[in-house]
């Protein structure tokens, strides 16, 4: 397992190639700005609250992935992280709830040559949608799929969500809640996703980044954004992401290096067994070789699936890119397959096809 | 062999019923006798009719499948209220089927199956070909399995393979009785067979010793002749309703130039639509397998909002599970074809059975007013016409369509007429590409609908979602007033449909005692029993609703030109009930709901009875 961490990691996978555009078409795009990407719709989310940030830093990254802004398209369910297509100012999906993938699976495999974004929320992706997260991830459906994670049912105010957390006290569960919560990122490895990574509301540049990777990524590409719900769960995550303790509370993930934190990155995961482990280098004896070695693009899935689950208090919360790999997408496979058969039976003729099978052919008669 | 002369008798019409275990092969013997007879130039109407296990415990009554086909020198309209002659293979067909059988009738029995032991799986304390109760039929007890068997004898098989191909040899005995040519399934075993020599041969032999059975035994005094049909001059084929619904998209998919989508979960009866359109990959049918309804048809949406010609199909039980993605493609008016393929009973019902009664589901079973159009094929051939006017009105109003067909219509088969690709109408949509002066729910004057602006188009970057829109922008819009107009445009839009499909037309008088009112795959029956009572010079006519949103314009009009109106149904009165509460008609019900076809007889007694003014029950 070891060795398979610090292992050269293969090249990384092509990134996501736009259409083929004119000259004057790329001209006019190099010009694009954030500003092309914010719509006429006045945004109505609670003051303060995270979906603010996470809109900003998306149309922030729209003009970088070179695509003309009609060739993308935002598709939502419903929840307050649903309202998030009317504000930009590209083609927009606002569905009904849970269901957003699925019109995305339909959509990327009718027209391949578009860029689609699914947004969701904790309750919208995983409870109500969590089947349809399932088996979009495991087709590799094309799809850059954000999950706004506000461990907390926002529009309909305020019940807990499939990642509350135990004993969680809402309108819902005065007593506390007995679900056990959802681990997302392990559902999307378990899942099959290609791309997996998770980012913060407020860690703006860092949110940047990660969208803009997952945006390149060919294929289906899962990001949870762990965002705060001021109103109805306030301070969710603060308790790692504050500014004064995230240095030593959350692991920023990077393709090839040591799993390094702390604010004087002397602190490291190691494997022992089965398990990860916190220590501190230089102290019984542990030196910067001892330290995992995040690899992206490693085949199997096992130390990302040990990384989604590492969470606050036992360990350091890790954000940014667990996993990177490639695969052929849905809408790849699919149309290769009608290629193929067009190239083995020629283009379909529909006279033959009506008078396919066994014919026969009546004469006219005089028979009365 | 010495040919024996038999007389040979000429016959209008014959109905045939093989039954067996589900394990018997008799679905396959009932089509390949079907075709045949189709070939050979009979009109014919088939009912299939199997249990949904897939192996129920052999023997036993619910492991009994049967097919039913009638073929005909005349024009005919179904499968036969009752057959001629009963092929049983083992005792529990007998049980099952007897009952259906009229005094008189001819009964075919694997005498080999009749021992002690299947006699008792299905409760015969005596064995029925013994004791007298058949004497009012005419036996012909066969020892079909040990014939059979020892017509494949030298064949290297197992004796439960050749216990397989019985079927065959009952089919071979039905091929000499009604002087049809084995060729069709001779060349048939040999295609299917290609690659299993012994199997082809064993199962040649076997229809060839049933064909020799009957030649020579005694037991056969006479063989029968069905001629030709007079249908209209053209070329013809053999078609299921699935097949032919999966034909006419197809080809209103070329004629509009739009790639089909379907999104589809397996479910039956709609499954056949599923496995056929994903064999036509090379004319650009994109097909999903999704991982539930839903899925279905939020991919179908998602396609038709591409550009694509979005589809997805299931039956009753799917429909409760797509009904909020139809209100979603209600709200945002895109085309979507969504089909049903009716079964029996709520809930999981009897899956393979057949039923009329989700016309109340599709029309209604949705939050607030959420009006779709409906259209629903009368006959096999039908499902082709009415799956390309199922296409042709979801993209020419965007909207979604239910395309309503059944288990009966889905797996029945009848000759088909086929048209030439020439003869079919073109479908013209276009996508929305000018900017000036676009908004997403800006209305064509004509037909009310929104222009398909799909993304991908410069300049018309636009929202839509199921929220409810403001009039003209689309915007989001809580506005008490907007949204009565929005209500009122939406159902506008639907009954704006009347003006562009075909006014109702009546089989019989124009006016006059009795108006039989009906819809979807009881046509046959209700056509048929309007011939009969008309040939005894009653004034009864027939009309057959293939569009039930809206209805046809002249509906009301027809409705009042007879005393009295009587509406057949699978169901337990969803039509009445609607025409009543549109037309203020005392429109007379008649139902019968147990998983099967009407009987002509059924009708006729109902519509004498309403003729008398008396009540039908
Ligand atoms: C079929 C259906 N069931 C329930 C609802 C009500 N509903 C709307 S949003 C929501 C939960 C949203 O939670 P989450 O996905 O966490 O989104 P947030 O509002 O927190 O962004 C629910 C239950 C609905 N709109 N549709
Ligand atoms: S309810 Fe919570 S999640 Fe929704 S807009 Fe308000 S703060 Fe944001």
């Amino acid at each position: 397992m070891t060795d398979r961490a610090i292992a050269t990691p293969p090249t990384a996978p092509t990134p996501l190639e736009p259409p083929a555009l004119s000259p004057a078409n790329q001209a006019v795009l190099t010009q694009l700005t954030r500003k092309d990407f914010v719509s006429d719709q006045e945004v109505r989310w609670c003051p303060g609250c995270g979906d603010y940030s996470i809109l900003a830093q998306t149309q922030k990254v729209m003009p970088d992935f070179g695509y003309p802004k009609e060739n993308i398209v935002f598709i939502s369910g419903i929840g307050c992280s649903g309202r998030l297509p009317y504000y930009m100012n590209t083609y927009g999906f606002h569905s009904i709830h849970g269901r957003a993938p699925t019109l995305a699976t339909g959509l990327k495999a009718a027209r391949p040559d578009l860029m689609v974004w699914v947004i969701t929320g904790d309750g919208d992706a995983l409870s109500i949608g969590g089947n349809h997260v399932l088996h979009s991830m495991r087709r590799n459906v094309d799809i850059k799929l954000v999950m706004f994670n506000n461990r907390i049912y926002g529009l309909t105010k305020g019940q807990a969500s499939p990642t509350s957390e135990l004993g969680k006290r809402t309108k819902s569960t005065p007593d506390g809640t007995i679900d056990h919560p959802i681990m997302p990122l392990s559902v999307a490895l378990a899942a099959e996703a290609t791309f997996v990574a998770r980012s913060v509301d407020t860690h703006t540049e860092h949110l940047q980044q990660t969208l803009e990777r997952a945006g390149r990524h060919r294929g289906s590409a899962f990001t949870e954004v762990l965002q705060n719900c001021n109103i109805f769960n306030d301070g969710a995550w603060r308790s790692f992401t504050d500014r004064e303790v995230r240095d030593d509370r959350m692991l920023v993930l990077e393709h090839g290096r040591p799993m390094l934190f702390g604010k004087d990155r002397d602190r490291g995961i190691r494997l022992r067994g089965l398990h990860p482990e916190v220590v501190q280098l230089g102290v019984d004896g542990v030196a910067e070789d001892d330290i995992l070695v995040h690899d992206e693009h490693a085949e199997d899935p096992y130390l990302a699936f040990m990384l989604s689950r590492m969470f606050f208090p036992d360990f350091p919360v890790p954000v940014g890119v667990i996993r990177d790999v490639e695969r052929p997408t849905h809408d790849e496979l699919l149309s290769a397959q009608l290629a193929a058969a067009v190239e083995q039976r020629g283009e379909g003729d529909l006279e033959k096809l009506l008078n396919g099978g066994e014919t026969w052919t009546v004469e006219p008669d005089d028979r009365p | 062999m010495a040919e024996r002369h038999l007389p040979t008798q000429e016959l209008e019409r014959v109905t045939i019923r093989f039954a067996g275990d589900s394990g018997d092969g008799m679905q396959l013997t009932g089509t390949q006798f079907t075709r045949t007879a189709a070939v050979f130039g009979n009109d014919i109407s088939t009912l299939p009719d199997f249990p949904a296990e897939i192996r129920a415990p052999a023997g036993s009554l619910p492991g009994v499948s049967g097919f039913q086909l009638s073929f005909s020198s005349t024009d005919i309209h179904t499968p036969g209220d009752q057959p001629d002659v009963l092929v049983a293979m083992n005792p529990a067909a007998l049980k099952a089927n007897i009952g259906d059988l009229p005094a008189g009738g001819a009964l075919i029995v694997n005498e080999d199956a009749f021992t002690p032991t299947n006699l008792h799986k299905v409760g015969y304390a005596e064995n029925p070909l013994h004791d007298g109760t058949l004497s009012q039929y005419t036996v012909f007890p066969i020892p079909i399995s040990s014939l059979n068997a020892r017509s494949l004898d030298g064949l290297e098989m197992s004796n439960k393979q050749i216990d397989l191909t019985k079927n065959f040899f009952a089919l071979g005995l039905m091929f000499w009785l009604y002087e049809r040519s084995m060729d069709p399934t001779l060349r048939w075993i040999e295609d299917r067979f290609k690659a299993r020599p012994v199997i082809a041969e064993a199962n040649a032999r076997a229809l060839k010793a049933g064909y020799a059975f009957g030649e020579t035994t005694e037991m056969f005094h006479t063989h029968y002749r069905v001629a030709p049909a007079h249908l209209p001059p053209g070329r013809y084929r053999n078609i299921t309703g699935n097949e032919a619904t999966a034909l006419g998209f197809v080809a209103a998919s070329r004629k509009s130039g739009r790639p089909i989508f379907y999104g589809s979960y397996p479910i039956t009866p709609a499954s056949d639509i599923l496995h056929l359109l994903s064999g036509y990959k090379h004319f650009g049918v994109k097909t999903f397998q999704a991982e539930d309804e839903i899925a279905a048809i939020g991919s179908a949406i998602g396609a038709s909002y591409g550009g694509a010609l979005g589809m997805t199909g299931t039956s009753g039980p799917g429909i409760a599970l797509k009904s909020e993605a139809i209100g979603l493609a209600v709200m945002v008016e895109l085309p979507l074809v969504v089909i049903d393929v009716q079964r029996a009973g709520p809930s999981t019902g009897m899956p393979t059975k057949n039923e009329q009664a989700d016309l109340l589901q599709v029309l209604f079973g949705r939050n607030s007013d959420s009006p779709v159009a409906v259209v629903a094929p009368a006959t096999p051939g039908d499902c082709f016409d009415m799956a390309f006017e199922a296409v042709r009105i979801a993209l020419t109003y965007m909207t979604p369509v239910i395309y309503l067909s059944d288990a009966f219509l889905a797996t029945g088969a009848e000759p088909w007429l086929i048209p030439s690709v020439a003869s079919l109408p073109e479908i013209g949509v276009e996508n929305r590409t000018e900017r000036a002066g676009f908004h997403p729910y800006d209305r064509d004057p004509k037909t009310l609908a929104r222009p398909w602006a799909v993304p991908g188009t410069p300049g018309l970057e636009h929202r839509i979602g199921g929220l409810e829109k403001a009039d003209v922008t689309g915007n989001v819009s809580y506005d008490p007033d907007n949204h009565h107009r929005m209500q009122l445009l939406r159902q506008a839009k639907i009954a704006g449909i009347a003006n562009d499909i075909p006014e109702l037309t009546v089989f019989g008088p124009q006016r006059g005692d009795l108006l039989i009112l009906g819809w979807g795959s009881t046509y046959g029956s209700i056509r048929s029993a309007a011939e009969r009572l008309q040939a005894t010079g009653q004034s009864v006519a027939h009309a057959h609703l293939r569009h039930l949103n809206p209805f046809p314009r002249n509906l009301g009009t027809i409705l009042s030109n007879y005393r009295r109106v009587l509406i057949p149904e699978i169901n337990l009165g969803q039509l009445a009930l609607l025409v009543r509460g549109r037309y203020l008609v005392d429109a007379i019900s008649y139902d019968r709901v147990r998983g099967k076809p009407f009987r002509i007889t059924e009708i006729v007694e109902a519509a004498e009875a309403a003729l008398e003014g008396k009540t039908v029950s």
